[in-house]
């Protein structure tokens, strides 16, 4: 029995820094690109353009920061022990650096050898993930809800990459046919819904009532929601496939299983003990909004007349990964973030016993002050809602990709600040007289 | 049974901290004070209970000194850390710093308390199931 050793604490804080560093960046190049193409990229999802841009922001920024999260803390949440976390997330980051960035090529005109190279780095990199995350889960010590929600999660993400390379094997021309759709509707299907939605609930019931002190989220809510989703989207997928018959109502159900989770996790918020606000709980109850707002203009599109329905499935996926995922990243990101600078800056201390109860180190609202992610909370959403407003009036588009620009780079900038502070402390303590 | 004695002392904990949190926010020293001593009595008690009742049966038991009861030890002086550097900036009226540090503690403590809910407490009620009565009564009384 040596479950006792995944009590240990974080692995090394250049592992997940890495990714979190990473992200703005990626987000930075989706919104550069959204700003250089213009109006016409939102005329289909399928245009290229829109491809290699919702894969910059899926792949470059949502699932960097997930996997640099998870890597942080599946350790301490389901006492998973990675081994080697160093070689690990330094080789997962960087093949999925390099990876997107041949995808992103690949889709705007690089042609084959973008998709070839992709395809191996991507595979590589996530697929590498999976498997050093999977096995970990397969033997963690406890099986709590929290280590069954994981590993649907991580099903979804495989099922995800797993339909993405075969697409990907039919972009490369390496004569597979290129079953464009209904591969691409499944893809889509089980990377928003059966990967990140699915992770994002897991994390929020073990989280929310723990950090903001809320009662615990309904236990049948807990034990069936992926396993319920999962069903759906089986459905879901066989009705594409197969032409089974009632093919909206899976779609239907999913967006109403989506809407409950929101709508409980906006009253426990309401419900908190802590009275204390900060820019993470604005994240979180904007991005469940988003989810709301998301699955009812999504349940729409598929009831509508084929005129409007395009314009609102493309408005329920803005809204689902910019106002739902992309909000709760950034509200995971600042809490995160100052804490492990803390936590890493705290082990240093404890090393230099001679001076340790001299040295007063700075708390995490020091480290990363609270008005200056404030502003980039009202920024992130102004800039949503000038996006989804340049739906209907496409004139409003570049303002709305300069917005994301500002948006991302303040994010960008206040991690980099408190990463900079990390430097300044660790010099401090270091040379203490 | 250990896992919920405990596990229900960890949320009378919370309470106690929302509490002194919540008054600080609204920029009442004197509440604050009152709850802020009120908290800190509470963790010190729940505390030293583990490290001087829960933790040596645990290690006698599992010969495990140097595993995971040696992290929690070095997490709980983390904790009381954290908690002076609050009592000092309580002291001096700085509730911005009180705030400050209380948001750090609140994190240390909850991601210490799920260590010890989801793994070494289930770990006690194994490796101590046949004394867990006695144990009860001696941590009620500690
Ligand atoms: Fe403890």
């Amino acid at each position: 029995m040596n479950a006792g050793l995944s009590l240990e604490q974080a692995p090394p804080l250049s592992v997940p820094l890495r990714f979190f560093l990473s992200a703005p960046l990626f987000g930075l190049a989706a919104a550069g690109l959204l700003l250089w193409l213009g109006p016409d990229v939102l005329a289909s999802r399928w245009s290229v353009g829109a491809l290699a841009l919702s894969h910059l922001l899926v792949l470059g920024v949502l699932a960097m920061v997930m996997c640099g999260a998870l890597l942080q803390m599946l350790p301490v949440l389901a006492g998973v022990r990675v081994t080697r976390p160093r070689l690990v997330g330094g080789l997962c980051h960087g093949l999925l650096v390099l990876g997107t960035l041949s995808l992103a090529a690949g889709f705007l005109g690089v042609g084959q050898d973008g998709f070839r190279v992709a395809v191996v780095l991507l595979g590589l990199g996530l697929g590498g993930f999976l498997a050093v995350m999977g096995f970990g889960l397969a033997r963690a010590p406890h099986l709590q809800d929290s280590v069954r929600g994981m590993r649907w999660a991580l099903l979804g993400l495989a099922l995800t990459v797993g339909l993405g390379l075969s697409l990907g094997l039919g972009h490369s021309g390496l004569g597979l046919p290129l079953l464009r759709w209904p591969l691409t509707d499944l893809h889509l299907a089980w990377g928003l819904l059966g990967w990140i939605a699915t992770l994002v609930a897991v994390v929020a019931w073990q989280l929310v009532p723990m950090f903001q002190m809320t009662p615990p989220y309904p236990p049948r809510l807990r034990r069936w929601l992926a396993a319920g989703m999962f069903a759906l989207l089986g459905w879901h997928s066989l009705a594409v496939l197969r032409g089974w018959p009632l093919a909206q109502l899976p779609a239907l159900l999913l967006a109403a299983a989506l809407a409950i989770f929101a709508l409980i996790t906006l009253r426990l918020l309401a419900q908190r003990r802590r009275k204390v606000g900060d820019t993470s709980l604005y994240f979180w109850r904007l991005g469940m909004a988003g989810l709301l707002l998301a699955a009812a203009i999504g349940a729409a599109s598929r009831l509508a007349p084929p005129a409007v329905a395009a314009s609102l499935a493309l408005a329920a996926t803005l809204l689902f990964l910019l106002g739902f995922a992309l909000s709760v990243v950034n509200g995971m990101l600042y809490k995160i973030v100052p804490f492990l600078v803390w936590l890493h800056l705290q082990q240093r201390l404890a090393t230099r016993i001679e001076v340790r109860h001299r040295i007063v180190l700075p708390n995490m609202k020091s480290i990363l002050p609270e008005p200056r992610s404030r502003q980039q909370f009202y920024l992130h959403l102004a800039a949503l809602a000038v996006l989804l407003a340049a739906v209907l009036l496409p004139a409003l588009l570049r303002p709305a990709a300069v917005m994301w620009l500002a948006d991302f780079a303040l994010l960008g900038l206040n991690l980099l600040s408190a990463t900079r502070r990390y430097g300044t402390e660790c010099r401090r303590i270091d040379h203490f007289p | 049974m250990l896992t919920d004695f405990l596990t229900a002392d960890h949320r009378v904990c919370d309470g106690l901290f929302a509490k002194a949190e919540n008054a600080a926010n609204d920029g009442d020293r004197d509440a604050a004070r009152a709850a802020y001593a009120e908290f800190e009595a509470a963790m010190a008690q729940h505390l030293s209970i583990e490290e001087s009742v829960l933790f040596p049966e645990f290690e006698a038991r599992s010969g495990m000194a140097g595993g995971p009861t040696a992290v929690m030890r070095m997490e709980h002086e983390q904790i009381r850390a954290m908690m002076a550097q609050m009592r000092q900036a309580l002291e001096s009226g700085e509730l911005d710093d009180f705030l400050g540090f209380g948001e750090t503690l609140n994190i240390l403590i909850q991601q210490h308390n799920m260590k010890e809910e989801q793994m070494l407490y289930p770990m006690c009620d194994r490796a101590l199931a046949d004394r867990a009565e006695a144990l009860l009564e001696r941590m009620q009384a500690h």
